[in-house]
């Protein structure tokens, strides 16, 4: 076939370029192209469409050999035949399809023909409808225009009678009282009315409705003034009003001033619980209970009537004003009318202001009034009215602050507890000065009033000290407890961050505690100035030997324990303790020293000047032999005693050097100090003879160095034994001063004697009673004109007999 | 310590209580001490400190009359010097007051050394000259005798049985006045000690009574001021500021020293509390440098004390201003700090109660303590001291 087609082909391109199209849409059709691709124009592939079988032949006929186009022949032929026989098959497939496509084509022509008839006939009937409407319509057009004309002018009588009949309704209205419809009627005809006020009805209607409208007004102002009337009614005044135009800045102003005059009178009601206080407060303030209320009573009374009045102004004016301006400027829109006096916007910031600085007045008037009120309560011993009072007031401040979010309630309010706060804190401070100085009165008197009594010369010190230090401890905790109620969590202001802080830390624990603490410290110290020791009376040695042992006792307990319970109460960190427990007790613990110090000079002093006038008062040369101890040694032992008594209630012990070997010596301390006192007076025997200065001189090599007014530490021992070297030194000098006989020599050897007897077993090392004693014998043999000293066992005798 | 710096310790054989330097004697550092033993020839040492040798000579003279309770040198003439007394005799104590001239030859500009070398075959000169007796019916027993610190006067005064005398040495000695210090709740007032202001040309004098200060002008006798309860005890010593009029030292028995301005007597300026453990018995100003104060105590201390702030030189010797006046220098004075007050040093040489120290009357560097144990110690100002001061 491909051959023959090849033949054909030549002289009719045109039919060629048609077969080559259907053969495409064919191929399109049955999805061929996308197997084969771009069929290629090789004219020797014979099934190009290029293909020339010329060419082919010739290449056969050079390339092959004979065989082969033999074979190559039959190839042909065979390939030939197949491509005929599927041809035929093909043929015949198609006919049958051709056969009934040419039926179905014959059938459809036939009912094409009946259809076309149908079409006819439907648009002829058209073409009669469309007459006729056009008919019909023509007819009725004159009708329909009468009929629109004859509404148009019905809505407008309509309109119109509404208007002729205004007055009339208006003032049926204002009669029954009506007013809000009244006024939707007006606003609703204000504008029409404006417009057609040229013609002379309209004008006079318009004049009418005023006139009504007016009326109106100043109805609506009479209920707006009138103090009686309740806010629903003045709400509906004032938006009645501004719907009429009213200005509202004056309206403000006036509800505002309306308002201010109820709440003056509030303030002025709390101003003559003031007065009343003052009145009540010079004259006597504990007896005026019945003329003054209490700050509790003031807070309610305050919170109740000027904070709450006030609250509901503000509610009610900004319902009023803010609300109110913001509705009737919408209606103002949705009627059409525009007001330029209803500028909603402005006219909210204008109210604001107006009710802000009428609240911040009114507030500020309020918060001084009850800041006096608190202040006057300042010195009240109950705290816990204050707190729940300024919580009551904390609480109404914080209500009325949802109400006005822009005013700064808070913040006033806060600093007025602050304030009072602080001033609590101070007056706790000054109460606990108070508490102290009279403690320390009471001790005083504890010390001097039991003296007149014989039983019991000595109030047990200790006693006093642990009552004093209880006293002091229990009044700082019932002050701690009380401040406290300040931060308690149910007291709502507790809440804010300066009494969780500041509060707590600088207040409570500095103002309070610390700076009492540091009190009593200075105080006591200024006991102890021995500067100003003989302007001033001079405080009993006892009194200085019981301070300084509670100021021990806070050292050692008090002031950390009293710091800590404060820590812990009120939860301060440690960061916040601007003064450190450390220094605190350190401080203590000097003015402890410095007052024990005191009362070993002061002791010391008075034994002094016992000694010393018994030393200076007498005349040594003309002693006759003694035969006693003279009275004042046996004073100044007495004395020593006493101390050593009041010492040992209150300090312990302390160390002893040791004494000599034996320990028996405690059980029968006079034979034992004998024994040893009598190898000194074996000391001193030769001593006359030889030159005393250089012996002295060599036992003070060997002896320490005393110092007289030394230091001196927290225990029995270390007390007395300062209070016995200061009175015998002072004995020593006052000896060097006098020039004595031999019986005066003898006399004081005795005394000497009998203090070395008694005085050993106060202090902690003996060696220095010795070794004082030592030199006032030396000295005094020294400045005696006849050095004969008297014999050990006389001494012996005379000391024990006396 | 440097070795220059080291003390010198001269001791005596007998106890001793009195010290005084040599007031008229201004170019060599002398010291006259004399001793107090009831039983025992007393005697008065006259000691010269040798600053650049460091050295010391002494001469000695018997006290015929007793122990000396109080020693004092005139102002004007080196040679004489008085002395308080009391002596035990037939069973009788005798007190008593006299002046004495030294030796001629002790008033040589070459020192004690080259008359100790002569001494030693030169005996009848090594004895003090009496020049008279203080003896009066209104003053029985003289305790001190106090001269009037001006070199062309003669007088003193003598304290005692709650008086004071005042007597003329410049012809005979003749008693000017005598007044009667005020008693006090009817008792005598025990005089503790007494000086002389030198200031005004010395017409005021202070004694000590008890806790009080009181100053009487002489030549009216009325009081010109006084301070109650100057100390909480006895007031045992004073001393004028030399340089600094009003302001006066005064120490005793509760351990302080203090410091006073006479105009305002009712708080001192001014209290040393730390450095005594027991009674301060002496207080002395530098004659020179008024901010060095020495105390000596029964603590057995002698205690040296820069005061500064209340002399009269705050801000360090201004001395330079006149010499040179550049601007440099004016501006290095001015910048100066004020110099700082405290404790200079204290000296412990002494083992017994200091009862007297005194500043050298030519040297204004160095000083001597007597301790009651009759050990004198001469020491000097330590040299950094010094130097700040001067410098």
């Amino acid at each position: 076939m491909s051959e023959s087609s090849e033949n054909g082909a030549g002289p009719d391109q045109e039919n060629d370029q048609r077969r080559l199209r259907k053969n495409d849409m064919l191929k399109m059709y049955y999805g061929m192209d996308g197997g084969n691709g771009q069929p290629s124009n090789d004219p020797l592939d014979i099934d190009s469409p290029n293909f020339n079988a010329d060419h082919y032949l010739r290449k056969l006929k050079q390339e092959n050999n004979l065989s082969e186009l033999m074979d190559a022949e039959n190839d042909m032929a065979k390939q030939i035949r197949t491509l005929d026989s599927d041809m035929q098959t093909l043929v015949y497939e198609n006919y049958n399809k051709f056969i009934s496509a040419t039926d179905t084509i014959r059938t459809m022509k036939r009912d094409f023909r009946q259809m076309e008839d149908e079409m006819e006939k439907l648009t002829s009937n058209m073409a009669a409808i469309t007459q006729l409407n056009a008919k019909i319509n023509s007819t009725m057009e004159t009708n329909r225009q009468q009929i629109t004309k004859l509404s148009g002018v019905h809505s407008l009588l309509k309109k119109l009678q509404f208007l002729f009949e205004l007055p009339a309704r208006l003032k049926k209205c204002l009669e029954m009282g009506s007013y809000a419809a009244a006024v939707s009627y007006y606003t609703r005809t204000r504008a029409v009315l404006q417009h057609y006020q040229h013609m002379e009805s309209f004008s006079g209607i318009e004049r009418d409705c005023k006139n009504i409208v007016n009326e109106i007004i100043s109805k609506l102002k009479e209920t707006f003034y009138d103090k009686d009337s309740n806010t629903h009614q003045l709400a509906e005044c004032v938006g009645l009003l501004l719907r009429l135009g009213e200005p509202a800045g004056l309206l403000c102003d006036d509800y505002l001033q309306h308002a201010k005059s109820k709440l003056d009178e509030d303030l002025q009601e709390l101003r003559s619980y003031l007065a009343g206080e003052n009145s009540a407060g010079t004259s006597d303030e504990s007896e005026g209970p019945g003329l003054l209320i209490d700050v509790l009573e003031f807070m309610d009374r305050g919170s109740n009537g000027f904070l709450s009045n006030l609250s509901l102004t503000i509610a009610a004016y900004e319902n009023l004003f803010i609300k109110q301006t913001e509705v009737s400027s919408m209606t103002a829109a949705m009627d059409g009318s525009f007001s330029p006096l209803l500028q909603s916007n402005d006219v909210c910031e204008v109210a604001n202001t107006k009710l802000l600085s009428f609240v911040q007045d009114l507030l500020e008037t309020y918060f001084a009034l009850v800041e006096k009120r608190l202040m006057l309560d300042k010195r009240s011993r109950d705290n816990a009215l204050i707190v729940r009072a300024l919580d009551r007031f904390f609480r109404r401040l914080q209500a009325t602050t949802n109400l006005l979010p822009n005013v700064n309630i808070m913040k006033l309010g806060g600093e007025i507890i602050v304030k009072v706060a602080k001033a609590r804190c101070e007056h706790y401070q000054l109460a606990l000065k108070e508490f102290f100085t009279d403690c320390l009165t009471d001790a005083r008197h504890a010390i001097s009033a039991p003296k007149g009594k014989s039983n019991q010369s000595h109030p047990n010190l200790l006693d006093l000290v642990n009552s004093t230090a209880s006293a002091i401890l229990n009044q700082i905790k019932s002050v701690l407890a009380d401040v406290q109620l300040f931060t308690v969590r149910d007291i709502n202001f507790s809440a804010m961050t300066y009494f969780r802080r500041e509060f707590c830390c600088d207040d409570v624990r500095e103002v309070v505690i610390v700076h009492f603490i540091r009190y009593i410290s200075e105080t006591l110290l200024s006991f102890c100035d021995s500067s100003n020791l003989s302007k001033t009376t001079t405080p009993p040695p006892a009194l200085l030997l019981l301070l300084s042992r509670l100021c021990r006792d806070f050292e050692q307990s008090t002031v950390a324990y009293v710091l800590t319970l404060t820590d812990e109460q009120f939860m301060i960190p440690s960061r916040d303790k601007t003064s450190q427990v450390g220094d605190l007790t350190t401080e203590m613990g000097e003015t402890a020293h410095k007052l024990l110090e005191a009362y070993v000079q002061y002791s010391g002093l008075s034994l002094s000047r016992m000694i010393r006038t018994s030393i200076e008062a007498r005349d040594w040369l003309k002693c006759v032999e003694p035969r006693q101890v003279r009275a004042v040694m046996r004073r100044v032992v007495e004395e020593v005693t006493q101390s050593d008594q009041q010492v040992g209630y209150l300090y312990e012990e302390g160390v002893r050097t040791a004494r000599s070997s034996d320990s028996s010596k405690r059980t029968h301390p006079v034979s034992v100090s004998r024994q040893r006192e009598r190898s000194h007076w074996g000391a001193y025997a030769p001593s006359s003879t030889m030159d005393n200065s250089l012996l002295s001189n060599i036992q003070k090599l060997f002896s320490e160095r005393v110092d007289v007014f030394g230091p001196v530490e927290f225990s029995r021992t270390s007390i007395l034994t300062g209070v016995v070297k200061i009175a015998l030194k002072t004995l020593l000098e006052c000896v060097r001063l006098k020039t004595f006989s031999k019986f005066g020599l003898q006399q004081l050897q005795v005394d000497c004697h009998y203090l070395q007897l008694y005085l050993w077993r106060f202090v902690s090392d003996e060696n220095i009673v010795h070794g004082l004693l030592d030199e006032v014998i030396a000295s005094c043999v020294h400045r005696c004109v006849e050095p004969t000293v008297m014999e050990p066992s006389v001494i012996d005798v005379i000391c024990e007999r006396g | 310590m440097d070795i220059e710096d080291a003390p010198i310790i001269y001791g005596l054989e007998l106890p001793a209580r009195s010290l005084c330097a040599q007031n008229g004697e201004t170019n060599l550092s002398r010291y006259l001490v004399a001793t107090q033993s009831l039983r025992q020839e007393n005697q008065v040492h006259l000691i010269e400190f040798d600053d650049e040798n460091n050295q010391l000579e002494k001469l000695i003279y018997p006290h015929p009359c007793g122990e000396v309770w109080h020693i004092s040198s005139s102002y004007s003439d080196p040679l004489i010097f008085s002395t308080c007394f009391s002596s035990f005799s037939s069973g009788e104590l005798t007190t008593g007051c006299k002046i004495w001239k030294l030796p001629q030859e002790v008033n040589s500009e070459e020192g004690l050394s080259s008359i100790a070398a002569d001494q030693i075959g030169n005996h009848p000169s090594n004895t003090i000259e009496e020049v008279a007796d203080i003896k009066s019916d209104d003053i029985k027993d003289v305790s001190h005798v106090l001269w009037k610190p001006l070199e062309e006067d003669c007088q003193f005064i003598a304290l005692g049985n709650g008086s004071m005398q005042l007597w003329d040495m410049s012809e005979s000695p003749s008693c000017v006045s005598t007044f009667k210090i005020p008693e006090r709740k009817g008792h005598q007032c025990n005089i503790t000690n007494g000086k002389w202001n030198p200031h005004h040309g010395a017409k005021q004098f202070a004694v000590a009574t008890g806790q009080n200060i009181s100053t009487w002008d002489v030549r009216s006798q009325t009081q010109a001021f006084k301070i109650e309860n100057a100390h909480g005890q006895l007031v045992r010593d004073l001393d004028y500021n030399p340089n600094k009029q009003y302001h006066i030292v005064t120490c005793g028995d509760d351990c302080l020293v203090k410091f006073w301005d006479v105009r305002e007597p009712t708080l001192p300026v001014s209290v040393l509390s730390e450095d005594h453990s027991h009674w301060v018995w002496a207080a002395r100003f530098n004659p020179f440098h008024d901010q060095l104060i020495l105390s000596g105590g029964s603590d057995s201390r002698v205690v040296l004390y820069n005061k500064a702030s209340i002399s009269s030189e705050p801000y360090g010797q201004l001395l330079d201003e006149d010499l040179d006046e550049e601007d440099s220098d004016v501006d290095t004075n001015r910048d100066r700090e004020p110099v700082k007050d405290g404790l200079i040093a204290v000296f412990d040489e002494h083992e017994d109660s200091v009862y007297a120290v005194e500043w050298s009357a030519a040297d204004p560097w160095s000083f001597a303590s007597l301790s009651y144990d009759g050990r004198v110690v001469i020491n000097k100002v330590p040299k950094k001291v010094k130097f700040d001061i001067l410098l």
